[in-house]
C-alpha cells in the first residue's frame, strides 16, 4: 500500500500477532503497520467489519490495537518501540 | 513535576507553541502537554525530524518549513514540555488530569489554554469506513512523519486548500495521485467571487497567489482531474477497490486501493466542550465554534481557547492567536494590566487580522457540499457503533429529540471515538429531521475521560486524591 521515500527501513522491531514488524525511530505503531503492508488491522465489535487507520491524528479510533496487554490503544499516537507486543482486536471483547 | 502552574497549555501546534513560548519568555511558569511525539501539531507535524531530510522539507514547502523557527524558539524557552501525554480531564476549576507512559497525575493551573486545533470534517459517503479509505490529512501525516507515500493507485476527493497542497506535495515527491475529484460546487465558486476584493486585503493576497500557483501546478500535471463532482461512492467489500462518482453529467469510475477524503477542517470540540465551554453554530464555516472574545476567553473563567480550535484561521493566524491568549492569561494572572496587555498584543492583533482577511472567501468557496451534511439513509454516520443516517432519521420520527437522546436510542457517539467523528453529522441529521437549527438541536454532552485509560491507572492516583 505504501512505500518509503528513502531506503532506510529502520532499526526498531516489534510483533503484530505473529508477524515481525520493522519500524523507524519516530514511527507511530499505525504508520509502521501500514509501512509493513498491513491495512485492515482491526475488526469492529458490532459487526466484525474490517477497519484500518483513517485519520492518523487521534480522532477516529479506528486504529485501536492491544499493546503489551492493554486494549484500545490508539496505534496512530503511540510510538513504535523495540519488543512491543501488539495484537489485533477482533470483534467484541470476551467479558469472562 | 510541580503540581501548580501559572498556565497549562494543551496542544503543541502553532497556537500552543506560541502561547507557551510567550508565557515562558514573560516569566510565567508554564507546561505544555501534547499527544504527539514532537512539537508542531498537525500542520508542522514532524518538523524536527524533517530538518534532517532536506529533500522532503523542500517538497513540503516553505510554509511548512517556517514551523521550524517556532519549534526552535519554544525549545529555547523555559516552558516545560511533556510530549506523548494525554490530557483526559480538565475541570471547571482548572485541574488538569494527564496520562503519560501509563501513569496519570493531576495538577492545578491558574489558567488553561486549550490549543487542541482542528480536525478534518467527517465525510460520510458510502464506503467511507472501508480499509483503504483515509483522510487527505492522514496521508499527509504519513508523508511528514514517516516519509511514506502510497505505492498503489490512489485518488484524492473533496475540496479545500489542504487537498490542493497535498496533491502538489505528492507531485514533488514523485508519487502523484491517479485522479483528483474536486467537489467544490459551482454555486460556491460564484458566491465566493464577490468576496474576492476583500480577500486580497491584509495578507490575503499571499494565500490567493499560493492557491493559484497550486492550481496551475496541478493543471500542468498529468493527473486526471474532475470538477463539480457529486455522488461519490467508494466501492469494495473488505478493502477499497475504486470510487464511482458523477461529473459533467456523466457517471465515472476509477480504480483505486486508497481513497483520501477531505472537506475542510473544523475546530476539535472535545476538550473545550468537556469543560463546559459554550459553543455556537457558525454558518459560514459550517461547524460548531466555541464562544470566545478577541482574547480567546471562553465562557468558562480561566479557560482560554487559542488557534483553530476557536474557529478556523490557518497556521499563521493560530500562532498570533496563541500569543494573544498568552498575553490575556498574563493579565488574568495579574502579572500585567490591561494597558500592558494591549501594548504587548498590538502587533499580533494586527497580524492575525491581516491573515484572517482571506477567510470569508475560502469559507464560501470551500463550503462543504450539502450531501456531506445530509448523508443518504444507507450511509454509516457513527463509525464506532455502526449506525446509519437512516436509523438516526427513524428514531427522530419515533420522537428522539436530539443527539444526547440518540445515545439512549442507538448508542451513537458512545463508541471509542466518543462522538468526535459522528457528532457533527448526528447533530446535522437530527436538525434536518426536526427542521430546527443546529443551535436548537445542540451537540453531544462530552464527558471525561477524554482518552482511553485503564481503571488501574485511575486507582493508582487514589492516594493523592484523598490527600488533596
Amino acid at each position: 500500500m505504501f512505500r518509503r521515500l528513502d531506503a532506510d527501513a529502520g532499526d526498531i522491531s516489534f510483533r503484530f500477532n505473529d508477524t515481525e514488524i520493522v519500524a523507524r525511530q519516530g514511527d507511530s505503531v499505525a504508520a509502521a503497520l501500514l509501512a509493513a503492508g498491513l491495512c485492515a488491522i482491526r475488526a469492529t465489535p458490532v459487526t466484525g467489519a474490517s477497519r484500518a487507520p483513517y485519520c492518523m491524528m487521534g480522532v477516529c479510533f479506528d486504529c485501536l490495537v492491544e499493546i503489551d496487554g492493554v486494549g484500545n490503544r490508539q496505534a496512530c499516537l503511540i510510538p513504535a518501540r523495540n519488543g512491543m507486543i501488539v495484537r489485533r482486536q477482533t470483534g467484541a471483547r470476551d467479558l469472562l | 513535576m510541580r503540581d501548580i502552574w501559572d498556565v497549562v497549555v494543551i496542544g503543541a501546534g502553532p497556537a500552543g507553541l506560541a502561547a507557551a513560548t510567550t508565557l515562558a519568555e514573560q516569566g510565567a511558569s508554564v507546561i505544555l502537554f501534547d499527544e504527539n511525539l514532537g512539537p508542531g501539531g498537525q500542520v508542522y507535524r514532524g518538523i524536527e525530524q524533517t530538518a534532517s531530510h532536506p529533500s522532503l522539507r523542500a517538497a513540503l514547502g516553505a510554509d511548512y518549513a517556517s514551523g521550524g523557527a517556532l519549534a526552535d524558539r519554544f525549545r529555547r524557552s523555559t516552558a516545560a514540555y511533556l510530549p506523548a501525554s494525554l490530557v483526559w480531564q480538565v475541570t471547571p476549576d482548572r485541574e488538569v488530569w494527564v496520562s503519560c507512559d501509563g501513569a496519570s497525575t493531576r495538577m492545578q493551573a491558574g489558567q488553561v489554554i486549550v490549543a487542541t486545533g482542528a480536525m478534518e470534517r467527517p465525510v460520510p459517503v458510502p464506503g467511507w469506513t472501508l480499509p483503504g479509505v483515509m483522510t487527505v490529512g492522514a496521508l499527509q501525516t504519513l508523508l511528514k512523519s514517516a516519509s511514506m507515500v502510497p505505492d498503489v493507485p490512489f485518488v484524492l476527493t473533496g475540496s479545500g486548500p489542504l487537498l490542493l497542497l497535498f496533491a502538489q506535495q505528492c507531485l514533488k515527491v514523485g508519487a502523484p495521485p491517479a485522479a483528483i475529484l474536486d467537489t467544490t460546487t459551482r454555486t460556491n465558486a460564484i458566491a465566493a467571487a464577490r468576496l474576492l476584493p476583500a480577500a486580497m486585503k491584509g495578507q490575503g493576497w499571499r494565500y490567493l497567489l499560493k492557491g493559484l500557483a497550486l492550481k496551475r501546478a496541478l493543471r500542468e500535471s498529468a493527473i486526471r482531474q474532475y470538477s463539480h463532482v457529486t455522488g461519490i461512492r467508494i466501492e469494495g467489500t473488505d478493502h477499497a477497490t475504486g470510487v464511482s462518482f458523477h461529473a459533467n453529467g456523466q457517471a465515472h469510475r476509477i480504480d483505486a486501493a486508497i481513497v483520501a477524503l477531505h472537506e475542510g477542517v473544523i475546530p476539535a470540540q472535545q476538550m473545550a466542550r468537556s469543560i463546559g465551554c459554550a459553543f455556537s453554530w457558525n454558518d459560514r464555516q459550517a461547524c460548531f465554534v466555541p464562544d470566545t472574545d478577541a482574547w480567546g476567553n471562553s465562557s468558562m473563567p480561566g479557560i482560554l481557547i487559542a488557534g483553530d480550535g476557536a474557529g478556523i484561521g490557518g497556521a499563521i493566524a493560530a500562532e498570533h492567536s496563541g500569543r494573544l491568549t498568552a498575553f490575556e492569561a498574563l493579565r488574568r494572572l495579574s502579572r500585567i494590566d490591561a494597558a500592558g496587555r494591549d501594548t504587548l498584543a498590538a502587533a499580533d492583533l494586527r497580524a492575525r487580522n491581516a491573515h484572517l482577511a482571506v477567510r470569508d472567501f475560502l469559507d464560501q468557496l470551500y463550503a462543504p457540499p450539502p450531501e456531506i451534511l445530509a448523508p443518504a439513509d444507507d450511509v454509516l454516520v457513527c463509525r464506532c457503533e455502526e449506525i446509519t443516517a437512516g436509523e438516526l432519521r427513524e428514531v427522530a420520527r419515533q420522537g428522539c429529540q436530539g443527539p444526547n437522546q440518540a445515545k439512549s436510542f442507538l448508542r451513537t457517539g458512545m463508541g471509542p471515538c466518543q462522538g468526535r467523528l459522528c457528532g457533527p453529522i448526528v447533530s446535522a441529521v437530527l436538525a434536518q429531521a426536526h427542521n430546527v437549527g443546529m443551535d436548537d438541536i445542540g451537540y453531544f454532552r462530552i464527558r471525561p475521560p477524554l482518552k482511553p485509560i485503564t481503571v488501574g491507572e485511575i486507582a493508582e492516583m487514589g492516594g493523592r486524591l484523598i490527600d488533596a
